[in-house]
């Protein structure tokens, strides 16, 4: 086997453990990350947007449009929660705890109840291609993509556009958001919208290569939580250097000595990176900068 | 009236409603009790819910018939969400407070291994309605699922000539994977074959991108598949979209979760199971048992090996009690140990093998074509669960209480 096969073929594993980390954790980035609020959750957001994907694309829609309809579907739910329950809970963060996990314990039960142990899948789209002895999913592919232009949307979002900066604003300092006239309840509201979209949108791009169940939301949590944790407040310089460092320690690691091992080098990386850098990746970015 | 006479009166009627509310009870019949410890959440909901519903279902039709002895049935159900703490819970809950005479627990290997013990401090009695490794040598239990030697012994051999000796095995990272694949490893040496290759998922995990350019990489000429749980299914899916095209072979996919019904065609071809039973099966008696289960549970989404294995479990019940006329467990085992405790099953006639109270089957091999279509390619008849007796397990004789397994078997005597 020649070397540019191993060389994709590492590429490849790595791209493919980066959009994972990264699409688990942008929504996560957002609610967490800048709003503080731990949502526990995080995983049946990626959950209803993985159902409702399934759900439209079995009534007929393309695919695409139905990851889009998970999209938006989970916002829409985002607003609902955040006005029934987070809102009340800003200054509590710890009580948020309860309440998201409350949330998804419900979440969870509800959806075994009424839709079912389980949903049929819909199938991954575009097929596979060879390299040397390799053969690979495209769709992959399209995740790793999905992933770096989610990276650069919410990049632009917050630094290019006035919701943006009004929305940073609303978050750092509050009061004087409020008090220079920014409706801060509506921007919180949205920014919280904005995070349960994009685990909404993790969860519809991975409903065609995964099993559609309840608790399917649990296996992104883990992956989601500590891509966060390690990476900081910013959503862009913390949880892309974040993703990327954890997406070679796993895929290192797993092709190395298997599964188990990929999992144990990701907590081990996570616990070192925490320890050198307790704000984070980009806290210690920013700090350089200024 | 001085309040102490109005306490005592109150006293006095409430005894009255108690007294009368125990004799009410007592006229009805005093029921067999039935705990039911099942995953009605969690991740192995999927395979696990029909348990729960064939368990109402038999318990339906023999209450209507007539009950045990003239009792009735009385199910005992919690749900233990798929977490290994619950089944302790319950199980504690079930013998010392619910008193009840049987217990139906467990779907992971996991899970039977941390209720066993407390059925072994309690006296229990208790049936595990499950395929698994095997091994489990103790008298306080009964297995009515399949085991290695019925599904491995008949399924690898054949895939070995099919398909040849080259094999991978992707097995969960847990008891029940790890002792199924030292049985996979045994009997592909003992056919001339090799291992290709052995990776273990931990449980939970749902992206197999490396673990398929592992499998690419050792170019086996099949993969036995011994994924368990939901989230680790999604290799199915991610495999054939990678094109990996091998057959795949497994004791546990099909006949428990279903997955050629969960996923698009074709992710599953040529996927081969060896199991006791799933809906597909034609025969009179398998038609007629989907009929009344579908009759009864209309949104059943499949009606896999677990469910009627836990169907039968309740007949057998049932006919062992009323042989021995108790319902006690030494007096069950004494029937037990006449070797004659059999039954006509949907998929066929089972007997419980006195030596390690496990269950004699009819394995039938399962393939699932390209349109996800099951067609049987082959069935052996009355399998029995020889290995634990001829390993030296004999709980007719001796209850060690213990598992073994093909590297630690049964002390010779």
């Amino acid at each position: 086997m020649d070397i540019a096969t191993h060389v994709f073929s590492a590429l490849y594993q790595f791209g493919d453990a980066f959009a994972f980390l990264v699409l688990s954790a942008c929504g996560l980035a957002v609610i967490f990350g800048m709003m503080g609020v731990i949502n526990l959750a995080h995983g049946e957001f990626i959950m209803c947007g993985a159902y409702v994907t399934a759900a439209t694309v079995h009534a007929g829609l393309p695919l695409p449009l139905g990851i889009l309809a998970g999209t938006v579907v989970s916002a829409l739910v985002g607003v609902l929660v955040e006005l029934a329950v987070i809102r009340h809970l800003y200054d509590r963060p710890l009580d948020t705890i309860v309440a998201t996990w409350g949330l998804s314990l419900i979440a969870t039960q509800g959806t075994l109840i009424m839709v079912g142990s389980t949903m049929a899948g819909v199938g991954t789209p575009f097929g596979s291609f060879q390299v040397g002895d390799y053969s690979y999913s495209i769709y992959r592919i399209v995740l790793f993509c999905a992933a770096l232009g989610v990276l650069a949307a919410l990049y632009a979002l917050f630094n290019w556009t006035r919701f943006g900066v009004l929305a940073r604003a609303t978050i750092q300092v509050p009061h004087m958001a409020a008090a220079l006239g920014v409706d801060t309840r509506l921007i919180y509201s949205l920014t919280f919208a904005c995070g349960a979209g994009l685990a909404g949108l993790a969860g519809g791009l991975y409903a065609p290569t995964m099993t559609l169940v309840p608790t399917m939301g649990a296996t992104f949590i883990m992956e989601a939580f500590v891509t966060v944790v390690i990476g900081g407040a910013d959503v862009f310089l913390g949880t892309a250097p974040a993703g990327g460092l954890l997406a070679i320690v796993k895929s290192g690691m797993t092709s190395w000595q298997g599964q188990l091992f990929g999992q144990i080098g990701l907590l081990v990386a996570v616990i070192i990176v925490v320890r050198v850098l307790p704000k984070g990746i980009s806290g210690f970015v920013l700090r350089e900068r200024t | 009236m001085s309040k102490s006479v109005l306490r005592g009166l109150r006293a006095a009627a409430l005894t009255g409603t108690l007294v009368l509310a125990s004799s009410l009870a007592l006229a009805a019949e005093n029921p067999i009790k039935l705990g039911v410890l099942e995953d009605q959440s969690g991740d192995f909901a999927a395979a696990t819910i029909g348990k729960v519903h064939a368990i109402q279902l038999a318990a339906e039709e023999i209450n209507k018939a007539g009950g045990i002895m003239g009792r009735p049935i009385e199910l005992v159900p919690y749900d233990t969400q798929s977490d290994n703490t619950r089944y302790q819970e319950f199980m504690r809950r079930v013998l010392q407070r619910d008193k009840v005479d049987v217990v139906f627990a467990g779907f992971s290997s996991a899970s039977r291994e941390a209720y066993r013990p407390i059925v072994d401090q309690f006296n229990g009695f208790a049936f595990y309605n499950n395929q698994y490794e095997g091994g489990v040598c103790d008298g306080h239990m009964i297995v009515t699922g399949a085991v290695p030697e019925q599904q491995f012994s008949t399924l690898i051999p054949y895939m070995m000539e099919k398909y040849g000796k080259n094999v991978y095995t992707l097995a969960a990272d847990y008891n029940f994977g790890q002792i199924s694949a030292e049985w996979v490893r045994k009997i592909v040496k003992e056919n001339g074959g090799k291992m290709a290759g052995e990776e273990f998922i931990p449980l939970g995990v749902s992206q197999f991108s490396q673990s398929i350019q592992n499998i690419q990489k050792a170019k086996p000429d099949f993969v036995v598949t011994l994924l368990v749980g939901t989230a680790q299914a999604s290799y199915y899916e991610q495999a054939a979209s990678a094109n990996v095209n091998l057959p795949m072979a497994s004791s546990v996919n099909v006949g428990q979760g279903y997955e050629h019904k969960r996923f698009k065609p074709p992710s599953l071809k040529d996927m081969y199971v060896t199991t006791n039973y799933i809906e597909e099966i034609d025969s009179p008696k398998s038609k007629e048992f989907y009929a009344k289960f579908k009759a009864k549970f209309p949104s059943e989404p499949y009606v896999n090996q677990e469910a009627e294995n836990s169907y039968l479990a309740i007949y057998l019940y049932k006919q062992m009690v009323e042989r021995a006329k108790s319902t006690k467990r030494e007096d069950i085992r004494k029937v037990i140990a006449l070797g004659d405790v059999c039954m006509d099953a949907p998929e066929g006639k089972v007997c419980i093998d006195p030596k390690s109270q496990h269950m004699s089957h009819t394995i039938y091999l399962a393939k699932v074509g390209a349109d996800h279509s099951i067609s049987f390619p082959k069935t052996w008849e009355d399998i029995k669960p020889y290995w634990l007796g001829e390993a030296g397990c004999d709980l007719t004789k001796k209850d060690p209480m213990a598992q073994y397994t093909p590297s630690n078997p049964p002390p010779k005597p």
